[in-house]
């Protein structure tokens, strides 16, 4: 590695400790007598078992995939604030297919459950691209709009469609039409009981290093990336940017979307509630997003991060704590994200010094 | 049919209202350049506390004052926040998106764990005692006393006096000038001997004061219990603030037109004319953000945004 590659590694890791420590020092001040055991947990938990490792990952899945959209819209010069909206869509075409389309055999239902996800992703992403692209809207104002027209669409289309009268939320999804597990829940797994980790996590890290290598060794991420950097040069350069804007946001809406099927087809029995309330995955995308610094590959470990921290976090009712503890420690750490450089410059100074 | 009309815009106020407020919050940030996307974390922010106080305190003190300290309690807290904004994003020259993400972040998690240790449960109730049926004199008038002055809340007023006095102190002082200057071209600005740093910081507290008053405003006429969400109305009142084009007065348009919207959609089902055809009620929710988005798609060509809003101001750049 690198000397800036370690810097930047020992200062993510700085920050880290930073937001666990701000953490402790809330649960200290909370009730100090249950703090440490608490804090224990938190640190630990995904750790406890091969079938806790499991359930990070499952749990990882869907995070990876809408910080990657979110990542991809950064480095193409977009804030794609409306991850929540293409997920919700793309998981709604998920659950349809794996329920509806019985005629198909399993495996094509399954890869057509996914495809048609990030498809219908890939549309509620255009919108944005397209109004941006040639109406000069603002992307994230379109973005949040989009948000809640697909939140209520989809209520819409559950409630006319896909409904399970008794449970006020959207029919069950066969068992077959779930992703395999791939031999998974044979590694992971405590005495009998076995995570329902699946093949999502592997396409999860696939579809990352796919989107690492389009921006960084292909023409097409090239100009994507330039019309970030600048989209009057792009232009001058002879790069189509409109095209490209929109090309980049539905790529984004894809990756969401995908992470919504991703998640609904994970065999854990989740469904698909009718309430007015836009889904957390999208926004946990972003910081997902910029805890792994907007590089695809980061973007897999800090997934991993907050999929891990949450599991211990949703151990905390026998301390006297709410879960929502893990998530005041994730915002600090995305705070001191926001100056990692200035970090990464002091402990470069520092480290010098040490010299 | 009258007073269906009425009711509608009764409550068309209580949408409205808090997005004028919490807009103009982002206005005063974009305006002195720095981005502002932490709205909604403020708001909840300002919410929790302001509404905690009314919660604990109405018991002793009388109706409108606790709703007046509340009130202020949330404006407190909304500045407390901003000041980590500010911090990270003027004096560090941090990226303005992620701090805000953390805020935006920080906030509900941090409502609902301090509510859940001190009641036990993240809810947080009140008795909606604030309500004024109708003002004395004004609310006799005829139609816009319906409208304004009965079954109104002191807030309303509150709003449109922030409106005036936001209009006022950007357009008409040193201080607007300036603050906007900063938002433009900071360099010209420092050129002349205005301080950028203490501009951007006084944009970042006014923003952080409108908005964690705005949640208070936002929660008190439409519900008695708070619980660690302003339904993504900060995001809105975003969404206001580029509608509007950075104008005061746009962005009271703005805020009605999106408020109008929301009324009507949250009484379709009692609104005799709409039920003549049977459009399902996902799709008169689904309005107000249609309707945004068709009129943007027209209207937006040449937007107004601060030209330096989002960029850190460096003194050796150009």
């Amino acid at each position: 590695m690198n000397r800036s590659g370690f810097l930047s590694f020992m200062s993510a890791v700085l920050v880290l400790i930073i937001g666990l420590l701000i953490g402790l020092v809330i649960l200290l001040v909370s009730d100090a007598s249950q703090a440490f055991t608490a804090f224990w947990t938190i640190l630990s938990f995904g750790l406890r078992s091969m079938r806790n490792i499991g359930d990070v990952l499952l749990n990882a899945t869907p995070i990876i995939l809408t910080g990657l959209s979110v990542a991809f819209a950064f480095k193409t010069g977009l804030f794609n604030i409306g991850a929540t909206g293409q997920l919700t869509v793309g998981a709604f075409v998920a659950i349809y297919i794996g329920i509806e389309f019985t005629f198909l055999p399993p495996p094509l239902r399954i890869l057509a459950s996914v495809l048609g996800a990030a498809l219908a992703g890939a549309l509620v992403g255009a919108v944005p691209g397209i109004l941006k692209a040639y109406r000069n809207v603002h992307e994230v104002i379109s973005c949040i709009m989009m948000n809640y027209i697909s939140m209520f669409l989809v209520n819409f289309l559950i409630i006319n469609f896909l409904f399970d009268q008794g449970q006020g939320r959207s029919l069950p999804m066969p068992r077959e039409s779930n992703l395999p597990q791939a031999g998974l829940n044979y590694i992971f797994r405590d005495g009998l009981r076995a995570s329902n980790v699946n093949l999502g996590i592997i396409i999860a890290i696939a579809v990352a290093i796919l989107i690492y290598i389009i921006l960084e060794k292909t023409t097409f991420g090239y100009e994507l990336k330039a019309c970030g950097f600048n989209r009057d040069a792009a232009k001058y350069a002879g790069i189509n940017e409109n095209r490209n804007i929109v090309a980049s946001m539905m790529i984004c809406g894809a990756l969401a979307g995908m992470g919504g099927a991703l998640m609904l087809m994970s065999g854990t029995g989740m469904r698909m509630d009718t309430v007015d309330s836009l889904a957390p995955e999208g926004f946990t995308g972003i910081s997902v997003a910029f805890l792994g610094l907007n590089n695809p590959i980061g973007i897999i470990f800090s997934g991993i991060l907050v999929a891990y921290l949450s599991l211990g976090g949703a151990r905390m009712q026998p301390f006297g704590f709410s879960a929502e503890i893990v998530e005041v420690v994730i915002s600090v750490i995305i705070y001191f994200c926001a100056f990692v450089f200035l970090v990464k410059a002091m402990l470069g100074k520092f480290l010098k010094g040490g010299n | 049919m009258g007073d269906m009309f009425y009711f509608i815009m009764q409550s068309t106020m209580f949408f409205m209202i808090p997005l004028v407020v919490v807009a103009l919050g982002g206005l005063f940030s974009e305006k002195s350049g720095v981005v502002n996307i932490a709205l909604n974390g403020k708001m909840i922010m300002g919410a929790f506390t302001g509404i905690l106080f009314i919660s604990t305190f109405q018991e002793r003190l009388p109706g409108q004052p606790v709703l007046v300290l509340g009130l202020i309690i949330g404006m407190v807290t909304g500045i407390g926040v901003s000041l980590f904004h500010a911090f990270a994003s003027i004096k560090l020259k941090a990226n303005q998106v992620i701090s805000g993400v953390a805020i935006n972040m920080f906030a509900p998690a941090f409502a609902v764990y301090t509510s859940r240790r001190i009641n036990g449960t993240q809810l947080i109730r009140f008795n909606n005692q604030f309500q004024i049926e109708s003002v004395p004199v004004l609310g006799d008038i005829p139609v816009v006393g319906q409208i304004f002055f009965q079954n109104a809340y002191i807030t309303t007023y509150l709003g449109f006096l922030i409106l005036i006095i936001s209009a006022f102190v950007l357009y008409k002082t040193k201080f607007g000038l300036r603050l906007r200057a900063c938002g433009e071209h900071p360099h010209a600005a420092d050129s002349v001997g205005v301080s950028v740093v203490k501009m951007r910081y006084a944009g970042v507290i006014i923003s952080g004061a409108l908005a964690g008053m705005g949640g208070v405003i936002l929660i008190v006429p439409i519900t008695n219990v708070f619980d660690g969400s302003v339904s993504g109305y900060g995001f809105l009142a975003l969404a206001v603030l580029i509608f509007g084009a950075w104008k005061p007065l746009r962005i009271l348009v703005a805020a009605f037109f999106f408020g109008l919207m929301s009324a009507v959609a949250a009484s379709a089902s009692v609104i005799e004319v709409l039920q003549v055809v049977d459009i399902p009620i996902h799709f008169y929710r689904m309005l107000p953000y249609v309707a945004t988005l068709v009129v943007l798609a027209f209207t937006s060509k040449n937007t107004m945004a601060p030209r330096a809003a989002g960029q850190p101001y460096d003194k050796g750049g150009r």
